[in-house]
């Protein structure tokens, strides 16, 4: 197998399906010559032309509403969001209207669209281009989240989210674009609702998403060397939720800490907390539930402040010490 | 033409010539910056673009208002903010009018009325119709400009705010700088109509297009504009044609133009050399003159710079401050 980067793998999987589907085509700002803000599209264009590959004005509640709109009616958008910030301007056409239309109308028609967009902090571009708004989206029934940590997932969760008959928002994380792992070249699903465990370990779970898991992989080294046996597991998806896998892991390993980038606050880990506190997990549990995340303030541009902001490698790895001292 | 512009003072006028050597000086070390890596996250810099920011502010009173974009490096300084403390932003140092915790994109001077640049394209439109509004209900006179890009245009907030402003005749003047481009989007093919000024028709708001490269131009169109909005009879549009020499941000390999364009473009059409012209050709300032003003531009740039390195970075400890007042 070849090594190809997280932004490679979403384009390639982007592609296979429109040379399959001609109801797949892209929208968004940018995606054209330029390629997309992070490059994505790059040379898509040029492939598939500009009636595929749709470069719009700078019009989030348009074109979002328009994607919903082709969508009902047979076509099968996928958006590219610049930043994963500007959801806040595309927000009514997919809560309001994407995510409740089929239930509202009584089960008729569907919204099989996929908005991706990147989020996360770790470039300096400060408070308006850094956030992980991921909460928001995952509280609204009937939209999909998902957020892949690597380029395997990466391909193998679009193409799910792809065909699945739901809007999905599908969180690309930018520090991750240029991150590289084996991917096939040939098309596969990852289905949406299957965590994975990015390493087996008996003494403590870390429940991590996004760059998250790259770093509790990297905690989970350190630990090992430290004597203590990490397990990591990763979501993928938040929305639907693989609660088995993850009470699974908790029930066996005992002890649990929930890592996002996202402030800690409202944050998607509140929810995994409350799955495994209403779960058999619970009493398995030998010391409390323990949650990292962002602190609750607005991303700093200044580099040190931004990455003080987001747990760290140290911060996961004191974290575990502590949860295995059971403090 | 009113002609207001060139019945400025000396003194006026050449400090009309600082402020455009400034930006040009300030935005051409960042640009430098970025490339050597001494400066993270991204810019968005107005070289080429000078004119219409000086212009802009020259008819404003201090008190006046304005609101930025992200490429608001020209209206701060033309709206009389400090280099030094800009710089000390780009370092993320303590001593930046942010403190360090806004950078490029968020420069803001609420104290000299600059109401902020902002990330979010759009996003500053809104909050100049609400300064202005502040401005009418305590019957302050000051007036409230919002500046722009073309593609900013076609957000709902330009359109939703055009209406608002008109139908409550608020002192505000919406300046858009069409500088030919989005991020890479040509205005040619995001925008279906010649000129953007057109839009203020839709909300029964003048519509003004001007030469954004010729500064006495653009001021002459804003003090009128400024002066029908400070008297209360409303908003005004103005469109600003003119074009960013830089790529869009840090990364841009400029696909979607040609060199050739920007070459026309930074040869004849560069707003610094056609203003030092005509102060020349008046014999407003002397050749001797224009050289001293460009030389302590450039030094003023270089000691903002030497205050941004030499400044601290914000301590940990200030992480938590101000995410409420
Ligand atoms: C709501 C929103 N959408 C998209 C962007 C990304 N973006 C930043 S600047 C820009 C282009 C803006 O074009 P224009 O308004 O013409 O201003 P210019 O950059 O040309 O000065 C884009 C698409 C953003 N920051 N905010
Ligand atoms: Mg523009």
């Amino acid at each position: 197998m070849r090594e190809i980067t997280y932004a490679e793998a979403v384009r390639e999987g982007l592609s296979q399906r429109m040379r399959e589907d001609s109801d797949v085509f892209v929208l968004g700002e940018d995606i054209g010559v330029y390629g997309g803000a992070f490059g994505v599209t790059r040379g898509m264009i040029e492939e598939f032309g500009p009636e595929r590959i749709r470069n719009t004005p700078i019009s989030e509640a348009a074109i979002t509403g328009a994607a919903v709109g082709a969508a009902l009616t047979g076509m099968k958008p996928v958006l590219e969001l610049q930043f994963s910030d500007f959801i806040t301007i595309a927000m009514d056409q997919l809560v309001n209207q994407a995510a409740k239309v089929r239930y509202m109308y009584g089960g008729k028609g569907h919204v099989p669209m996929v908005v991706r967009t990147p989020s996360g902090s770790g470039t300096g571009a400060a408070a308006q281009h850094s956030q992980s708004l991921e909460a928001w989206v995952a509280h609204i029934p009937g939209l999909k989240v998902v957020q892949p940590s690597t380029a395997y997932d990466a391909k193998g969760l679009l193409k799910a989210a792809m065909e699945d008959p739901n809007p999905v928002i599908f969180y690309e994380h930018k520090v991750l674009y240029k991150s590289k792992s084996d991917v096939p070249e040939e098309e596969y699903t990852i289905p949406l609702g299957k965590a994975d465990v990015k390493k087996e370990g008996t003494d403590v779970t870390i429940i991590a998403t996004a760059i998250m898991v790259h770093k509790a992989l990297e905690a989970a080294e350190e630990l090992e060397k430290r004597g203590i046996s990490v397990e990591v597991v990763d979501p993928r998806t938040l929305v639907p939720l693989d609660e088995e896998t993850i009470i699974a892991s908790v029930s066996k390993t005992g002890r649990v800490i929930i890592v996002h980038e996202a402030v800690k606050r409202g944050g998607f880990g509140g929810e995994i907390a409350g799955v495994i506190a209403e779960s058999e997990a619970f009493d398995y549990l030998d010391a409390p539930i323990r949650r990292l995340g962002a602190l609750p303030i607005p991303v700093p541009y200044n580099p040190v402040l931004e990455k003080a902001m987001i747990p760290q490698v140290e911060d996961i790895i004191k974290a575990v010490e502590e949860t295995m001292r059971g403090a | 033409m009113t002609d207001w512009a060139g019945r400025q003072s000396d003194e006026v006028v050449k400090d009309w010539l600082r402020q455009m050597h400034l930006i040009r000086f300030f935005d051409e070390k960042v640009d430098e910056f970025f490339a050597k890596g001494m400066i993270h996250g991204t810019t968005h810099l107005c070289v080429g673009q000078e004119a219409s920011a000086v212009g802009a502010c020259a008819p404003l009173k201090d008190d006046d208002m304005i609101t930025s974009t992200h490429r608001g490096h020209g209206h701060c300084i033309a709206k009389g903010a400090e280099p030094d403390r800009m710089m000390a932003e780009l370092f993320g140092r303590v001593t930046g009018y942010c403190k360090g915790k806004g950078g490029s994109m968020h420069i803001a001077d609420v104290d000299k009325g600059n109401l902020g640049a902002n990330g979010i394209v759009g996003g500053g439109i809104p909050l100049a119709v609400g300064a202005a509004l502040t401005s009418q209900m305590k019957k302050q006179g000051k007036v409230a400009v919002c500046f722009f890009g073309d593609g900013a245009t076609n957000e709902g907030s330009f359109h939703e705010s055009l209406n608002l402003a008109s139908i409550w005749k608020l002192p505000v003047v919406f300046v858009c700088e069409n500088n030919q481009y989005g991020m890479s989007g040509p205005v040619k093919d995001m925008v279906n109509i010649e000129d953007i000024a057109d839009r203020g028709a839709s909300y029964g708001i003048p519509g003004r297009v001007v030469d954004g490269n010729n500064l006495l131009e653009m001021a002459d169109v804003m003090e009128e504009a400024v002066m029908q909005a400070r008297s209360g009879s409303g908003p005004v549009l103005i469109e600003a044609k003119t074009y960013r020499w830089k790529g869009h941000s840090k990364s841009d390999a400029k696909k979607y133009r040609t060199r050739e364009e920007e070459k026309d473009w930074r040869t004849n059409k560069d707003p610094i050399k056609r203003f030092e012209e005509w102060l020349l050709e008046e014999g407003r300032i002397t050749k001797e003159e224009a050289e001293t003003i460009r030389q302590s531009a450039l030094d003023e740039i270089n000691r903002a710079v030497e205050f941004a390195e030499n400044s601290e970075e914000p301590s940990m400890d200030t992480i938590l401050e101000d995410v409420y007042a």
